[in-house]
């Protein structure tokens, strides 16, 4: 096998093997044993080919292909930088440990209804919209994403999931109306749809009324699937009707392919010092942080919480959009990596809880630190780290976005961050004290025991947590490498239009911090 | 013509956004479906108007001649219009199961997601 083949599996392999695999557990759709079984063995295949794409962006820097070798802008291609590498990495490993949790969590009905064609291919939905590097495509890959998360949203058919499945249906099928109406406005004003194209050509051109008009609409489409401020009502209507293993790959995943479009759009084709929507992005990030958790504190379910402060984390992650530094880039990066394992393991932990108390309402939940306290000790992990304790990973994320947001003369938007830290510390709280702390509302004769599949992830989880944050160096040296090629859009054009315009070859040179 | 063309898409895309502001989901349903349209004729503008032939290269020729259609814009509003298909029939499918289970087409009436573990709930929630 030659290395340009190699390279071409290695960056289609992420797409192809969910798709497959959603096919497989389709033709077995009566027989769910032998479906559980595929599915376990496929997902470890999944995060197998990411990190082996990983492997070799790190070898490479960035990883480029056209396929059917029809060239850019003509053909459709895929493209892995640093940035998309590691959240396909991400999602490769965290569907591997949701898949093992939803092997006690999800139950006969949810299996017969589909549960896990749907579920892969969500997960070829998401790795495609952070591999494609077309704009076209990318609309694609969301309705992918869309269509098969509605489907895993009203799974049990229950009425809180349906009223929920229709607020999320509604706002986000507005949401890809005005992605579609920005691409439009965007081919009539550039005439091409390729990222690296488009690179080369918006840069060129005057600011006209309708590349103002696209920007913004790309900015309200992926504010909407972000769940940023004013467009975030959708999400904590429905996250928390889902079944638990669903909601956890919700919220570790499917927001944060909102932000990915946003960060790729608003550093490669539009700036937001250009385009002028720099204060816009600042303002929205500082109120999404303040409503979400200030939303986060009324909350008695665990899960509503949680969704809350989905929105509120976003709003960090925004932060480093608007301040638009490399290194403020660079702390988003990290912050996006350290916001989907520790959101999803919160979420994986509320089924935990659920399961050992028997109920995800706190007023009447409690008394779970002298009956479980491991699970006591491994909720303390993403709850501090997404406070932002030290040394957890949390901690990191947030002092490089704070740290940058100091040196980009933003430190009003420093001081909502951390004040948004200190409450979502107080929520984090009232979550221990009410399930683990005071003693429980009934008595109970005997325990009831979690299960060694839904621990063994929340564990895998919470070690990442951990590693990251006791090892965090080689994560941010990472993190500002990846920077460089969101920084600097003729890395990504040279991917295309460089001397090798089959596959990118190593630009090493350009690529000095 | 691009101006009663602009005009027209003007003209749907209101009419989808002001039935999007009903509470009705049928409406909101429809609303969007326009809007989805107007995008779509959006797509059809942007690829330039005034072509008179089809994209095809003429024998003996090397490039498309300047009055031919630009192809693009067509299979981009192709594809369009299928995923908005789809979305649309799932999206009626699931008001068609809300008004069976829910018992209301009127958006303000449903609550069932909203009163689990709100604060303000007056029962208990269930699953």
């Amino acid at each position: 096998m030659t290395e340009t083949t190699y390279n071409l599996l290695v960056l289609a392999f992420p797409v192809l093997v969910p798709l497959t695999l959603a096919a497989l557990t389709a033709i077995l759709w009566r027989n769910v044993q032998t479906q559980r079984i595929v599915s376990i063995v496929g997902l470890s295949v999944i995060a197998g080919c990411s990190i082996l794409l990983t492997m070799a962006v790190l070898r490479y820097d960035i990883l480029a292909v056209e396929f059917g070798s029809w060239a850019v802008p003509f053909g459709i291609s895929f493209v892995a930088d640093r940035f998309a590498a590691a959240l396909v990495m991400i999602t490769g490993i965290l569907a591997f440990c949701v898949g093992i949790f939803s092997l006690r969590d999800m139950r006969q009905i949810h299996l017969r209804a589909g549960f896990y064609p749907l579920f892969f291919g969500m997960i070829a939905g998401i790795n495609g919209a952070f591999l494609t590097g077309d704009l076209f495509n990318l609309y694609v890959w969301f309705e992918v994403m869309l269509i098969t998360s509605l489907g895993l949203l009203v799974i049990g058919r229950t009425k809180a999931q349906i009223d929920g499945a229709i607020k999320y249906a509604l706002l986000n099928l507005i949401g890809t109306v005005f992605f579609l109406m920005a691409i439009g406005l965007l081919y009539g004003a550039a005439g091409t749809l390729a990222f690296a194209d488009l690179a080369r050509v918006l840069p060129t051109l005057d600011p006209t009324p309708g590349l103002v008009g696209a920007a913004i609409l790309f900015l309200c489409a992926f504010g909407i699937k972000a769940g940023v401020f004013p467009l975030f009502f959708w999400l904590p209507a429905s996250y928390h009707t889902a079944p638990f293993t669903i909601s956890a790959i919700f919220a570790g995943l499917l927001t944060k392919v909102g932000v990915y479009a946003a960060f790729r759009v608003f550093t490669l084709l539009f700036t937001v010092e250009e385009s002028g929507i720099r204060e816009i992005v600042a303002v929205v990030a500082a109120l999404t942080m303040i409503t979400g958790v200030f939303g986060a504190t009324i909350q008695w379910n665990i899960r509503r919480i949680l969704s809350f402060h989905i929105i509120s984390q976003i709003g960090y992650i925004l932060m480093g959009l608007a301040i638009a530094t490399p290194l403020a880039i660079a702390g988003a990066v990290f912050y996006i990596v350290h916001h989907i394992i520790v959101k999803a393991n919160l979420f994986l932990l509320a089924g935990a809880i659920r399961q050992a108390s028997g109920t995800d309402d706190l007023k009447k939940s409690g008394g779970l630190l002298k009956s479980h306290p491991w699970l006591a000790v491994l909720f303390l992990i993403p709850a501090l780290s997404l406070a932002g304790l030290p040394p957890l990973s949390g901690f990191w994320a947030k002092f490089l976005v704070v740290d940058a947001s100091f040196k980009g003369d933003m430190a009003w938007l420093a001081a909502v961050a951390l004040f948004t830290g200190l409450l979502t510390l107080y929520s984090m709280t009232k979550i221990w004290i009410e399930a683990f702390w005071k003693a429980p509302g009934t008595k109970r004769a005997r325990t009831r025991q979690v299960p060694v599949v839904m621990v063994a992830p929340i564990a895998a989880l919470g070690a990442v947590t951990l590693s990251i944050g006791f090892f965090a160096e080689p994560f941010v040296q990472f993190a500002e490498t990846a920077s460089i090629t969101l920084t600097q859009p003729d890395v990504y054009i040279a991917a295309f239009f460089g001397e090798e315009t089959q596959i990118g070859k190593a630009v090493l040179e350009r690529i000095e911090p | 013509m691009i101006y009663v063309y602009a005009a027209t898409i003007a003209v749907v895309a209101g009419a989808g956004i002001y039935m999007i502001l009903a509470q009705n989901i049928i409406r909101i349903i429809l609303g969007i479906a326009l809007l989805a349209a107007a995008a779509n004729l959006l797509i059809f503008l942007s690829g330039r108007l005034g072509a008179v032939s089809p994209p095809i290269i003429q024998q003996g020729s090397e490039v498309l001649a300047s009055y031919a259609a630009n192809p693009l814009p067509q299979a981009l509003v192709l594809t369009a219009i299928v995923i908005g298909f789809a979305l649309t029939a799932f999206a009626i499918a699931l008001a068609v199961k809300a008004y069976k289970s829910l018992g209301t087409l009127d958006t303000s009436q449903m609550r069932d997601a909203e009163t689990t573990g709100s604060p303000f709930a007056a029962k208990p929630a269930q699953e």
